[in-house]
């Protein structure tokens, strides 16, 4: 393999992987602020044990989503160099801007809240964690800004055979932002949502817990908190698609496996391509669904694949403009699949929520815990659809990512480092698994004075992490 | 002055607060098995940088984001052309990071002391590939009219440059096992004022070492003006001063002092460079300059406006953390969190 193709697979593994902790970050930062805030208003201790409970997951998720990070930073020069170059102007200012207003936000004051609980009043305490709540948030919506410009890049005139910046707002009101982060936010709540869901369904059809409050209490609250992001994911999410046939038609065309223009166009509910991808053998369609999904209306014109590649080549020159289709409507279709999936799973737990019987549906209790799964695999399709979809462009319409690659790093160092990081994270993640579920499992005991029950203190656990 | 101009300095001051702060954790987690004799020790000088260490860290991710957006061109070409190093240095921060993390979760010894040896090698690899990494810069690398890097990994390990290494290792060392003799009690503190005693001598023999070869191989001291310079100077009697300091048992002291000939040594690396950003080997005129490797005005101009008001912010906050668990951290109080 040449080193472009190595770089592409370091960088897709390393970022998806990286994009495993962020989500998780991102919604149970929030869900454990709100669970201090209810202990903090109403003084009972309960809601104490809850937010030490999720708040132990939450640390050890959160010192991943970290160490992957790092390696985020520097990857843009080590192994695009070219793109970095091209587009540093633009695209270093965010992330410069990342680490300043929010990197330094969630590192400080997470360590605060670890080691704060008995060096802080109450309230300042609460604060600490709202706070790295909001940075974790504030960091996705800068990182964000730098990948929105690559989806639709907006402010900057080229000189110099470079990119440069010229409007600072238009790129922190790039239309696609404007879609984009609601939707990894919401997808983020969803996360956080869906993994407090499984953990406490499974202690409560265990019924081996002293403390089914704690998981009573954090599952009605997962479960609003799951069914409003869910929504709101899939609305966002409309919108998005409907931003991405005016934006990026070609991205849509390849989720949709439309070879040929409709109007007004069908939806494909199951499409099987030929093997060069560039016409289809066999598919089940719903008529004009596509029109109304991307226009609100049951018709309009949906660009095909073959016309936006004939028209990319008289605006472009000769190459090939199509993206790998298969992956890409695969991808999309197990995201909006499971979207939809969550959704109806916290509609069916709100009803037993709100009808006090919950507890006693086992089955479905059960049913919640493989369902932490999902969310990881939305997002991750949900990325690699986005990514992918942009191909053969890593700066939509203006750089190629075949054009974009470092070209003093050769296929073997390449390889090297694909290789080495692939074995580190493969071994932390089978730790971090072990180390979830372990802690997932401890059932924390319901009197506060209770014994060290073996190796994890129930009561401070979380204050007391060394 | 002009804005490129700032940015260096800016981008001086990140890596200057980084090498201060991230040293001193460096140096702890470095002597961390050999000053720690049992579980309760070893979690008492875990707990003295816990709070810190992650905030230590970010100054490097964020004066990697301020070369990326201030000077780009810098950041591929010293990102790509370090490559393989910096993969190592990668591979030990994540480590390091999940180590902190990891052990404590588990009481078992045979699982805390795999993690204890985690953080002792991959805090000490990073060090050692700093020191090599700034002495290669100083010395100027091979860099041609592309601004790429032509070297290879290996060149990297000249003689001159694994002396900066085991030079930073030192200081680190010392600078961290210093932070623990101010911040800690009990036998902790003990072992890390006399093991303090004890390195100081040798430190200051690299250093020296390290300055001759800096006059043979190098043009940092000679373009300084004032020969050999402000900066070395002082950073050189902060810290002999620093070793009476140890000897009157005034760590506090001591330790300000030793940070501040990290500070002074990271400024006149930075100084000897200025205004270049990477030396070329191979023919000046190929270096990378402050104005070749920047971004356009505007966008300096945006960022200035942005570090302005962020950056007194940042500093607020991380002084008021130092503050909170100002405590000196006993072996009951890691015990009890
Ligand atoms: C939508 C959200 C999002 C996305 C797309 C990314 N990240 Fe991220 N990142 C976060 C959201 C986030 C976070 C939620 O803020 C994290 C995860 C856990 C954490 O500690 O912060 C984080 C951590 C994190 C860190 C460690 C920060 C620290 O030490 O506190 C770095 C350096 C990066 N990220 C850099 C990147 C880069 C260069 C990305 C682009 C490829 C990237 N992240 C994608
Ligand atoms: C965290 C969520 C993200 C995921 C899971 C993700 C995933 C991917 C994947 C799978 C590719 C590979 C596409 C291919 O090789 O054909 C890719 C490419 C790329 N993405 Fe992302 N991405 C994410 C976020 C970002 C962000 C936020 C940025 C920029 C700020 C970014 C910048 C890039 C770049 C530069 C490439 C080109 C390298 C390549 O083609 O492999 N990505 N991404
Ligand atoms: C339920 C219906 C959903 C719809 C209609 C939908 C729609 C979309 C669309 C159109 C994009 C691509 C945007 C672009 O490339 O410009 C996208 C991306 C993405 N989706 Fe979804 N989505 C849905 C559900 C979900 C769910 C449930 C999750 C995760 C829990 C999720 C996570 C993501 C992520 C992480 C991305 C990549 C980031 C982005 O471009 O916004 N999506 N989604």
């Amino acid at each position: 393999m040449q080193a472009l193709d190595l770089a592409r697979w370091q960088f897709a593994i390393t970022t998806v992987y990286h994009f495993f902790f962020v989500p998780l970050t991102l919604g149970l930062a929030l869900l454990v602020a709100i669970m201090e805030t209810i202990y903090v208003r109403t003084g009972d201790e309960s809601y104490k044990r809850m937010t030490q409970f999720w708040g132990k997951l939450f640390v050890i998720n959160f010192a991943m989503g970290v160490v992957t990070g790092i390696v985020q930073e520097f990857q843009f020069g080590m192994n695009w160099s070219t793109y970095s170059r091209f587009v540093g102007d633009i695209f270093g200012a965010p992330l410069a801007i990342e680490a300043l207003l929010a990197f330094y936000l969630e590192s400080t004051f997470i360590g605060l809240w670890i080691f704060g609980w008995d060096k802080l009043p109450k309230r300042t305490h609460l604060a600490t964690i709202w706070v790295v709540a909001i940075g974790s948030n504030i960091s996705a919506l800068w990182i964000l800004i730098a990948n929105s410009f690559m989806q639709e890049p907006v402010g900057f005139v080229i000189r110099n055979g470079r990119a440069q910046m010229t409007n600072f707002f238009a790129l922190l009101t790039n239309p696609n932002l404007l879609v984009q982060f609601p939707h990894v936010f919401f997808s983020g709540v969803l996360t956080g949502s869906f993994f407090v869901l499984g953990i406490s369904a499974y202690h409560l059809a265990r019924k081996r817990t002293t403390d089914t409050t704690l998981f009573r209490r954090s599952l009605k609250l997962g479960m609003v908190t799951a069914l409003v992001a869910g929504i709101m994911v899939a609305l966002v999410g409309h919108t998005q698609g409907q931003h991405m046939v005016a934006t990026q038609p070609m991205k849509m065309a390849a989720a949709e496996a439309l070879y040929n223009s409709e109007d007004p166009a069908s939806f494909s509910l199951f499409t099987i391509g030929n093997p060069s991808g560039s016409q289809e053998v066999f598919s089940i369609r719903v008529p004009d669904l596509l029109s109304l999904l991307a226009f609100n209306s049951f018709s309009g014109k949906v660009q095909g694949i073959n016309d936006l590649q004939a028209q990319y080549v008289k605006q472009y020159g000769p190459g090939n403009y199509i993206p790998p289709v298969p992956l890409i409507y695969w991808t999309f279709r197990i995201m909006v699949g499971t979207g939809v999936l969550m959704i109806l799973l916290a509609l069916w737990g709100m009803i037993g929520v709100m009808r006090k019987r919950i507890e006693t549906q086992r089955r479905f209790l059960w049913l919640l815990v493989p369902a932490i799964a999902l969310p990881f695999i939305a997002n991750s399709s949900g990325w690699l659809m986005t990514e992918l979809g942009r191909q053969p462009w890593i700066v939509n319409g203006l750089l190629k990512t075949s054009d974009a690659v470092s070209p003093t790093v050769n296929a073997g160092m390449v390889l090297f480092s694909l290789i080495a990081f692939t074995l580190i994270y493969g071994a932390l993640m089978a730790v971090d698994v072990f180390l979830m579920v372990r802690f997932a499992k401890v059932a924390p005991v319901a009197e506060a004075d209770a014994e060290n029950n073996g190796q994890i203190a129930p009561e401070s656990a979380v204050a007391e992490v060394y | 002055m002009d804005l490129n101009t700032l940015w260096f300095i800016l981008i001086t001051v990140l890596f200057s607060g980084f090498f201060f702060l991230e040293g001193f954790d460096y140096g702890v987690g470095i002597v961390l098995p050999f000053l720690g004799k049992n579980d309760a020790e070893r979690r008492q000088i875990i707990s003295s940088i816990g709070p810190f260490w992650d905030g230590n860290e970010v100054w490097l991710l964020t004066a990697g984001g301020a070369m990326f957006a201030a000077f780009p061109n810098w950041y591929a070409t010293l990102f790509s052309g370090f490559y393989l190093a910096l993969v190592v240095m990668l591979l030990a921060l994540i480590t390091r990071g999940v180590a902190f993390e990891f052990r404590s979760k588990i009481a078992e010894p045979r699982w805390r002391n795999f993690w204890d040896w985690a953080i002792c090698i991959s805090s000490f690899v990073p060090a050692l590939l700093w020191g090599v990494a700034l002495v290669n810069i100083l010395e100027g690398v091979p860099i041609d009219r592309n601004m790429n890097y032509l070297g290879t990994f290996l060149e990297l390990l000249n003689p001159y440059a694994l002396l900066g290494g085991v030079t930073a290792v030192a200081l680190f060392t010392v600078h961290g096992t210093l932070f623990l003799a101010m911040k800690t009690e009990g036998p902790v503190f003990e072992r890390a004022s006399a093991l303090a005693k004890r390195l100081w001598l040798p430190l200051v023999g690299l250093l020296t070492l390290i300055v001759g070869f800096g006059y043979l191989q190098t043009d940092v001291f000679t373009r300084l003006g004032v020969n050999p310079g402000v900066a070395p100077i002082m950073a050189g009697m902060a810290a002999l001063f620093s070793g009476w300091l140890i000897t009157e048992r005034r760590f506090a002291w001591a330790f300000g002092l030793m940070g501040t000939t990290i500070v002074l040594s990271t400024v006149t690396v930075f100084l000897g460079m200025f205004p270049r950003v990477l030396i070329s080997s191979i023919n000046p005129n190929y270096s990378l300059t402050i104005y070749n490797a920047s971004s356009s005005p505007y966008t300096l101009g945006v960022m200035t406006i942005v570090a302005l008001v962020f950056v007194p912010i940042v500093l607020g906050y991380q002084i008021w953390n130092y503050y909170v668990f100002r405590a000196r951290v006993t072996r009951v109080a890691a015990h009890e969190g």
